[in-house]
């Protein structure tokens, strides 16, 4: 059973586009990475799943359970991290925390206490003397305190320094491994390729990809640096990704023979000819450029 | 009730401050009230001769001698106005601060429904007006023992009730407001308590312009109506519950549907 499903999820803001169309399957146990440039759609997509905009057209289901009909049952298994965490002024962490506990009906002050030890987060301090990073924490804990069997969290590592992003991928694996399912945005490639197992692309409001990590990362094409050159040979199926005045750099989708061929015939000192990294994949899927070139894709 | 006591403890500073600054000024005015009392009907003559002045606050058709005359415009401008003004702050922030402080987020993704929010944030925003209420009416019931000032219950008991039913209408209608509301308001919610009140000066003072007195609150407040005819004018309070009832109505229709930014 999917844990998340929207079937051509629309929301336009008067005239403005929100998102359009967007199909999502997330199956129990994933974890998924929703991956976009500002704007794109993100935000819009995990709001309208949690209730807080109501979808222009499309429908959507968490637990197999219609978003808008019931969405209370949804929310109390449910853990949402705001890419923005703000809390009431003048409160204490602790106070949020136990705000948050009594919203979901629920005693998490053991699990709270742990959670505060974990993530180095002094539950005594008001909120309002805290930095950008330890409200991030407040929002984590309020999101996981209550043990629900999904995580919806928007840019979770935002603020975070490397040792915390270290130590909440940790608490989300030991939640997934429990049978927990993740659903995550996020800018950061490199932690998306490192933790999720699947995940999408959305830009301009559309779901551009939507595959496992794997795959997406399995695009053929193949990352090509020539040294002793100064001038991109002129390939079939080739992206530029830089020139310098001894090498060459680009991305290269088409006959492997045409390639070697051409290394053949030209005065090189070097050459190195690589995977693609998933950032470079996605680099293309967020540039306009990139909707041209469809020899990337998955 | 999770909501509710969190919204009382979010604004018990304010209702600390209105309160007691409030019956500080009409506890005040009490106290004074006997030494004053025998120069009374000599100011309550010049009162009542300041033409315009006078018809505005009513005072034409008062007994500045009698506690109650003084009462219904010393205390009742402070009880209303200062009412007035602490009932819109309470309605017109109670749903639009959410957003404005970027809080909606947090509170709207956890199990409860819009409707309850906005159920639990009406009876804490009702509550405030209140323990406003409850805690004057016993300083001024305190003021007056002391200084031994004695005055009809009945009409004390309509005077209250007028300023509080008053207060309860400009809280629903600047509650709804709230619900439409991003940012801001306060500005809004004062100006329009403001804006109430001088409606009924007007009325007091142009001729054959009660109508406006059905649109105002402050129509049903007023001092020397209540104590000539010891009564609540039942078309103007009328006019008011159902101005209170459907502009809570609007409150729950707008926010259970609300796309929240």
């Amino acid at each position: 059973m999917n844990i998340i499903s929207a079937e051509n999820l629309t929301k336009f803001y008067g005239k403005s586009r929100g998102i359009v169309d967007v199909n999502l399957a997330v199956g129990k146990g994933d974890i998924f990475g929703f991956i976009g440039p500002n704007g794109a759609g993100k935000s819009t997509t995990i709001r309208t799943l949690l209730g807080l905009i109501a979808p222009s057209s499309g429908k959507a289901e968490i637990f197999g359970k219609d978003i808008k009909t019931n969405k209370l049952e949804i929310l109390s298994n449910v853990g949402f991290l705001p890419s923005e965490t703000m809390f009431y002024s003048g409160m204490r962490v602790s106070e949020i925390l136990k705000l948050s506990a009594n919203l979901h009906r629920k005693d998490c002050t053991a699990e709270a206490k742990s959670l505060c030890e974990r993530l180095s987060l002094d539950p005594t301090r008001k909120i309002d003397e805290l930095s950008l990073g330890n409200r991030k924490k407040v929002g984590i804990v309020c999101a996981l305190q209550h043990k629900p069997s999904l995580y919806i969290l928007d840019e979770p590592t935002s603020g975070l320094d490397p040792l915390m992003q270290r130590e909440f991928y940790s608490l989300l694996i030991e939640r997934n491994n429990d049978g927990a399912t993740v659903f995550l945005s996020s800018h950061i490639l490199s932690e998306v390729q490192k933790y999720c197992k699947h995940a999408a692309v959305i830009r301009d409001g559309n779901i551009l990809v939507n595959d496992s990590v794997e795959k997406l990362g399995q695009t053929g094409a193949k990352r090509v640096i020539l040294h002793g050159v100064n001038k991109v040979p002129e390939l079939d199926g080739q992206k530029i990704l830089s020139v310098t005045d001894n090498s060459v750099e680009f991305l290269y989708s088409g006959d492997i023979r045409q390639l070697t061929n051409l290394l053949a015939s030209l005065p090189l000192t070097d050459f190195t000819v690589t995977e693609p990294d998933l950032e470079e994949i996605f680099m293309h899927y967020y540039t306009k450029e990139g909707a041209a070139h469809d020899d990337f894709s998955a | 009730m999770t909501i509710f006591l969190h919204e009382l403890r979010q604004s018990r500073i304010s209702i600390i401050i209105w309160t007691v600054s409030i019956a500080f000024m009409m506890g005040i005015c009490v106290l004074i009230y006997p030494q004053m009392g025998d120069q009374m009907d000599e100011i309550g003559a010049v009162f009542a001769q300041m033409g315009g002045f006078s018809q505005a606050f009513g005072m034409d058709r008062l007994n500045f001698g009698e506690f109650l005359g003084f009462f219904s415009i010393e205390c009742g401008n402070m009880l209303g106005l200062g009412g007035a003004f602490f009932a819109a702050l309470c309605g017109i922030s109670a749903l639009s601060k959410e957003e404005r402080e970027h809080t909606a987020e947090f509170l709207l993704t956890h199990p409860i429904s819009r409707a309850r929010v906005v159920t639990e944030k009406l009876l804490a925003a009702v509550t405030g007006v209140l323990i406003l209420n409850v805690v004057i009416i016993a300083v001024i019931a305190v003021t007056m023992l002391a200084v031994g000032v004695i005055a009809d219950i009945n009409i004390l008991a309509l005077l209250f009730s007028a300023y509080f039913i008053m207060q309860l209408e400009i809280l629903a209608v600047t509650f709804a407001l709230s619900a439409f509301l991003r940012r801001g308001g306060i500005g809004l919610g004062l100006g329009l308590a403001a804006i109430f009140y001088f409606l009924n000066i007007i009325s007091n003072l142009i001729e054959n312009t009660e109508f406006i007195k059905y649109i105002t609150p402050f129509g049903y407040t007023e001092g020397a109506d209540i104590i000539s005819s010891k009564s609540i004018d039942g078309g103007y309070l009328m006019v008011g519950l159902i101005i209170t009832a459907a502009a809570v109505c609007i409150a729950y229709i707008k926010y259970t549907k609300k796309d929240i930014a």
